[in-house]
C-alpha cells in the first residue's frame, strides 16, 4: 500500500508517496533522485549510506522512510555551500587524499562530520573508533584519519 | 523485505492494541529488525514504530536505582552525565555496542528483547539486578532470558523501561569479534557490597548466564586473583567459526579477571 512521508532535507521540506517497506536510503536515492548517498552492502556493515537525521549520523539502509516521517535529514548533497565551496571536511578529504575510488567518500564525510561537532579535537585513537561502521576498501584508512584530523580543525576554527 | 501495514501509534495503549494483532512486530531503532525483514527472517503483517512515544524514552535515577526507558538510544546512554556518575561500567558498555551509527538507532529495549547471545546489554541487565517494566507489569531478570533469542515477554508486550540496581563497583570487559563488534565473549562484575557480587557472562552460549563460581569467589574476596584460577567448562558454550567452545571458556576467565581489575581502579 502506498503511504505518504515528508521530512526535511538539505534545509527543504520534501515528501513523497511510496511503499511503506521503503527504506530511508532508497526514497533518498530514487525519489528524491540525491544519489550522492550511496549503498555498499545494504547490510549495515559498510557506512556508504550514512546521512545525519537529527543531529546524528546513521545508516539509510537499516532504517524505514517512515521512521523518518518529521526528521530533519542531511545528506552530502547539503554540506557544501550553496556557492559551491567545499565545506571543511569535505575541503580537507580532497587536500589529504582522503579518497581514491570515492564510493565511500560521501559515509565517511557524514559521519566525520558529526562526529567532528561533538569532537572538535580528536585523537588519532578516538578518529580510528569512530571510523567502526565505515569501510574503505580502496585507501587503507591512514588518509582519511589524516582527512578527520584536520577537518574537525578547521570546522572548530570556523565557527 | 515483504510487505507489511506500517503504524506510529501516538500512545503506549494504542501501541499495546497494534502489537497484539497474530503477526505484528514492535519497531524501536529497527538495527536488528529491519535487517532482519530484508533477509526475511522476520516477515511481519504489521510494524509497530514506538518511535513516537517520547515516554518510553529517558534516563533518571533515585541514588538507589537508575531507570531507562525502553527507547532510550545507546548514543543517549553512553554520552549521558547521569548513567556515567550512576554506574559508568552501563555508559561504557553502551558506547561499545557496534559503531557510531548504529549506536545513534539502537535502543535498550530492542537490545534486551532481541536478546541475541552475542549482545551486550543482556549482561549488564543481569548483572546488575535489574527489573524489566513492561505495559503488563514486571519482570525479575531472574527470569527474563530464557534462551536463545527468547525472552519472557509476552507476544506483543512491550518494555517500557529497565530499572538497573546501582552497584559499589562494577565493570564490564568484551572480547569483541573485529568485525561485528558483538561480543565472542562479555563479563559484567558488579560488586554490591556486603558479599553480594554478581557475574554475567554473554557471547558465550546459548544465552547470557551468571557464573556463580565466581560471584561466590569475588564475595569472599573481590580480586582478580580469585577469579584466575577458576576454570570455566567448555560444555554447552558455543563454538561457531570466530571461536571453540574451548577458547570461549578460557575468555570468560580472562575476561572476568580484566573485569574485577577494572573495576577496581
Ligand atoms: C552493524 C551492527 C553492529 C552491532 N553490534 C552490536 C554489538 O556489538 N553489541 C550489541 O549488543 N548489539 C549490536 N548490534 C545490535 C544493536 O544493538 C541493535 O540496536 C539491537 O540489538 C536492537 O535494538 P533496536 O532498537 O534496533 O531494535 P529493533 O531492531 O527495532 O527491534 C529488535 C527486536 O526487539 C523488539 N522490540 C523492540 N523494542 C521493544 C520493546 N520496547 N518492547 C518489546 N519488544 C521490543 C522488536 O519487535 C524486535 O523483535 C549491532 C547491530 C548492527 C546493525
Ligand atoms: S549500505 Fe548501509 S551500511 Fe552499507
Ligand atoms: S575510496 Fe574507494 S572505497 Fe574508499
Amino acid at each position: 500500500m502506498a503511504v505518504r512521508v515528508s521530512m526535511k532535507v538539505n534545509g527543504k521540506a520534501v515528501s513523497g508517496e511510496m511503499e511503506e517497506r521503503t527504506l530511508l536510503v532508497t526514497f533518498i536515492r530514487e525519489h528524491l533522485r540525491l544519489t550522492g548517498t550511496h549503498v555498499g552492502c545494504d547490510t549495515a556493515q559498510c557506512g556508504a549510506c550514512t546521512v545525519i537525521m537529527n543531529g546524528r549520523a546513521v545508516k539509510s539502509c537499516s532504517i524505514l522512510a517512515m521512521q523518518a516521517e518529521g526528521a530533519d535529514i542531511t545528506t552530502i548533497e547539503g554540506v557544501a555551500a550553496p556557492d559551491g565551496t567545499l565545506h571543511p571536511m569535505q575541503a580537507a578529504f580532497k587536500e589529504h587524499h582522503g579518497l581514491q575510488c570515492g564510493f565511500c567518500t560521501p559515509g565517511m564525510v557524514m559521519n566525520a562530520i558529526d562526529f567532528a561537532r561533538r569532537n572538535p579535537n580528536p585523537t588519532e585513537q578516538e578518529i580510528r573508533e569512530a571510523l567502526e561502521g565505515n569501510l574503505c576498501r580502496c585507501t587503507g584508512y591512514h588518509n582519511i584519519v589524516k582527512s578527520i584530523a584536520a577537518g574537525a580543525r578547521a570546522m572548530a576554527a570556523a565557527k | 523485505m515483504r510487505a507489511f501495514q506500517y503504524h506510529r501509534p501516538a500512545s503506549l495503549a494504542e501501541a499495546a492494541a497494534l502489537a497484539a494483532r497474530p503477526e505484528a512486530k514492535l519497531l524501536a531503532g529497527g538495527q536488528s529488525l529491519v535487517q532482519a525483514m530484508k533477509l526475511r527472517l522476520a516477515s511481519p503483517s504489521d510494524v509497530v514504530d514506538l518511535g513516537a512515544l517520547k515516554d518510553l524514552a529517558g534516563i533518571k535515577t533515585d541514588g538507589r536505582t537508575l531507570t531507562i526507558g525502553a527507547m532510550t538510544r545507546h548514543a543517549e546512554v553512553a554520552e549521558s552525565a547521569e548513567v556515567k556518575k550512576a554506574i559508568p561500567a552501563l555508559a561504557q558498555l553502551a558506547g561499545m555496542i557496534g559503531d557510531r551509527q548504529v549506536r545513534a538507532m539502537g535502543t535498550l529495549g530492542g537490545s534486551i528483547a532481541n536478546n541475541d547471545p552475542a549482545a551486550d546489554y543482556p549482561a549488564a541487565v543481569l548483572a546488575l539486578d535489574a527489573v524489566i517494566h513492561t505495559n503488563k507489569g514486571r519482570h525479575d531478570v531472574g527470569t527474563f532470558f530464557k534462551g536463545l533469542y527468547e525472552t519472557a515477554l509476552a507476544p506483543g508486550e512491550i518494555i517500557t523501561a529497565v530499572e538497573f540496581r546501582i552497584p559499589q563497583r562494577a565493570a564490564y570487559m568484551k572480547f569483541k569479534n573485529p568485525a561485528s563488534r558483538f561480543a565472542i565473549v562479555g563479563v559484567f562484575v558488579a560488586d554490591f557490597g556486603g558479599g553480594n557480587v554478581r557475574v554475567a557472562v554473554t557471547g558465550a552460549g546459548p544465552c547470557v548466564f551468571r557464573q556463580t563460581e565466581m560471584e561466590k569467589a569475588l564475595a569472599a574476596k573481590f580480586d582478580p586473583a580469585s577469579v584466575a584460577s577458576i576454570k570455566v567448562s567448555p560444555a554447552g558454550l558455543n563454538s561457531d567459526l570466530h571461536a571453540s567452545a574451548e577458547y570461549r571458556a578460557h575468555l570468560v576467565t580472562v575476561m572476568a579477571k580484566r573485569a574485577v581489575e577494572a573495576a577496581l581502579k
